[in-house]
């Protein structure tokens, strides 16, 4: 019988993530963790998946992605005592930045969620990849996490977090079987950007990115841009001098 | 608001933009951002996909397959699914749409709104005959669960209900068992339209799939390219390599044009005319020629273009046809791709469905203006005299008129329509 890859992926939910997962259940026989916050969401996904897929299996799980303990509790409870082959971690939200700047609480939400939760998760799924001594884990960031912008650094430093986090760990699991995969989508067509759509801006089809960073894992590459012009423009973005950057509608 | 178009690119109207992602949300959503109309991949030609000043509910992300049972071919998905999706994961499996349009590049809620129509319409009918149950929202909130055999009047008024009637949100398709991706395929040249008659009542017996492409500046007198298929035996052979390429920019004035389409149509006929063979051809060439060249509707410039699409009856096919061509050569005006195919004499699935009994002519014209329209109502009363049709599917200017005379049963559709749902289409040939 075919040996089924262990996957998991937080935030599954997610555009970028779902379309990951359609492409994972297509190359090869596949055993699937989706953790999410919305279970009936979660099942159609899977139930997508099956479809799709000639050997899966999925599970959906729920969790409360902002509690320590329940962190360490899911991660345990569907990893178990067995190998992972792939974890990727995928949620956070594109808060507003007036309105984080407006209320505490709304920023502090945004920070938890899309910065400290999936740091959690990372660090609950490196544990047992690091007893296991091998497995892929990629994080989503940001191309947005590069440098602080007025426009929306409440995300930007969430997922600047997330970026440092991602090095800090590909360090720490240097020369040995764990990879970390750095993932830095630019504006991709999602729910979560929709407004930009609406307002023109060129957006990249969540298929494209999906494949680059279905393809990036697999290589084990330490960062994924999704396209390379988003590595040029945050290039020179992060390398402009704060006179000319201050003077900048960003 | 965002500048919408449709595929034929004559305008970018301001609409209010909903993306629906989750199929237990989407009732609630259509219901607050009303009047509104479903907008699948925007690949119809004219207007019916749009709605400007108002809402258009986006489906693309309600792309999800809810089951799948191989032993019968039956798939249940939500209605933002591409045909291109369902071919990719199926054909391997042996099971493929019985019917599909010249592009996979559409959603199945676009499909059975439009109940398209494939190359063998002759065997297989429309779309709509193989949907087995469907989910259509109301704006007001209720569900109708409807098919063939439940609810049958909502379903004949949905599809091919231009959208109408609801939002179609999910569907349980009957899949066509296949031997796989391959089709015996044969190319056979013609030199009159009285040939293209002879080939198509010749090979519909014996052949699934037929269309043909015509010189459509030759007039009656013209020539064309016969093409007829059918599923091929299994075999191993390795699957072609299809390069994906874009048009990459609108160019400032149309290459469509009497020099150009000239060129091309004696290239392309010359070409096909030498491989008047039999050979295997791979599905997605033979049915799709297309879809590798991405946004190859900007060749027709900033101005767009139009497709005009009629059926007419058999009675008076060969009469309405050549009167066609003779208009469209004497103007000068046409397109690379001009098919002619006959339809099968086949109950219509829908209470709107195009196609009927007859022959079908669809040519692309590029937007000219005044000239334009001055041929199409040419076309007009060709297609009005012979008792013909036009697809709305395609349409963006046919007079009100000639829609209610092709469509007779428009006013026990109109019972059907849902008020909170609106399209620039509607507005223009059902004044609401």
């Amino acid at each position: 019988m075919a040996e089924f890859k262990r996957i998991f992926i937080v935030g599954a939910t997610s555009a970028i993530a779902e379309h990951c997962a359609r492409l994972w259940v297509q190359k090869a026989p596949v055993e699937i963790t989706l953790i999410g916050r919305d279970q009936a969401r979660l099942e159609r996904v899977a139930q997508d998946l099956l479809v799709r897929g000639p050997q899966v299996r999925a599970h959906a799980v729920t969790a409360d992605f902002l509690s320590a303990d329940a962190i360490e509790k899911i991660v345990q409870d569907t990893v178990g005592d067995g190998a992972v082959d792939l974890v990727l971690i995928a949620h956070g939200i594109l808060p507003d930045q007036q309105a984080c700047q407006d209320d505490l609480g709304a920023c502090r939400q945004a920070l938890e969620i899309t910065a400290v939760s999936p740091a959690l998760f990372a660090e609950a799924f490196a544990k047992r990849m690091a007893r296991a001594g091998t497995g892929t884990l990629g994080i989503i960031s940001s191309v947005a996490g590069d440098r602080g912008r007025k426009s929306n650094y409440v995300y930007g430093a969430a997922k600047g977090l997330l970026t440092r986090y991602a090095q800090g760990m590909q360090h720490r699991f240097a020369g040995s079987g764990v990879k970390v995969v750095l993932i830095k989508p630019g504006p991709t067509d999602t729910p979560m950007t929709a407004k930009f759509k609406d307002q023109g801006t060129k957006l990249i089809p969540v298929e494209v990115a999906a494949a680059q960073i279905v393809s990036g894992m697999e290589k084990g590459s330490p960062v994924v841009y999704v396209t390379g012009i988003w590595q040029i423009i945050m290039l020179v973005i992060r390398h402009l001098p704060r006179f000319i950057f201050n003077k900048m509608d960003l | 608001m965002a500048l919408v178009s449709s595929w034929g690119r004559l305008g970018h109207w301001e609409h209010e933009v909903l993306a629906l992602t989750d199929r237990e949300q989407a009732g609630g959503q259509i219901s607050l951002r009303r009047p509104g109309l479903a907008y699948g991949l925007g690949r119809s030609y004219g207007d019916v996909c749009l709605n400007p000043g108002g809402w258009l509910w986006r489906t693309a992300a309600l792309d999800r397959f809810i089951s799948f049972d191989p032993n019968t071919g039956i798939l249940v998905c939500e209605a933002g699914v591409l045909l291109r999706d369902i071919q990719r994961l199926f054909i391997p499996r042996s099971w493929m749409l019985p019917v599909t349009p010249g592009t996979l590049l559409v959603t199945v809620g676009g499909a059975i709104a439009n109940d398209v129509h494939g190359k063998n319409h002759h065997v297989r009918g429309t779309f709509g005959e193989y949907v087995r149950r469907l989910t259509l929202v109301r704006t007001d909130g209720e569900i109708i669960e409807c098919g063939p055999d439940l609810k049958a009047d909502w379903f004949a008024a949905t599809v091919g209900g231009l959208g109408l009637t609801g939002l179609i949100l999910t569907a349980e398709l009957q899949l066509h068992p296949t031997t796989g991706p391959w089709i015996d395929c044969e190319t056979i040249p013609y030199y009159s339209l009285s040939d293209f008659f002879d080939l198509s009542s010749a090979s519909e017996a014996g052949w699934e799939y037929t269309m043909s492409w015509f010189d459509c500046l030759r007039g009656d007198s013209g020539r064309g390219i016969f093409f007829r298929g059918n599923p091929a035996e299994a075999g191993t052979r390795p699957e072609p390599k299809t390069r994906e390429r874009a048009v990459p920019l609108t160019p400032p004035c149309s290459l469509v044009n009497r020099l150009t389409l000239r060129l091309f149509n004696d290239l392309y006929f010359n070409v096909n005319k030498r491989r008047n063979r039999r050979g295997l051809v791979h599905y997605q060439p033979f049915f799709y020629p297309l879809d590798h060249l991405q946004e190859w509707n900007r060749i027709y410039g900033p101005r767009g273009f139009f497709q005009y699409q009629s059926v007419v009856p058999p009675e008076h096919s060969r009469e309405a046809v050549q009167a066609m061509l003779g208009e469209i050569s004497s103007s000068g005006e046409g397109s690379f791709l001009a098919v002619l195919k006959s339809f099968g004499d086949r109950p219509p699935a829908g209470m709107l469905s195009f196609p009927r009994a007859g022959v079908t002519l669809a040519l692309d014209f590029p937007n000219r203006g005044e000239g334009t329209l001055k041929l199409f109502q040419r076309l007009d009363a060709i297609v009005a005299q012979a008792g013909g049709r036009l697809y709305p599917a395609k349409d963006a200017r046919m007079p009100p008129a000639l829609f209610r005379q092709g469509y007779p049963r428009l006013g026990e559709f109109s019972s059907y329509r849902d008020p909170g749902i609106s399209s620039a289409l509607a507005r223009r040939l059902m004044e609401s």
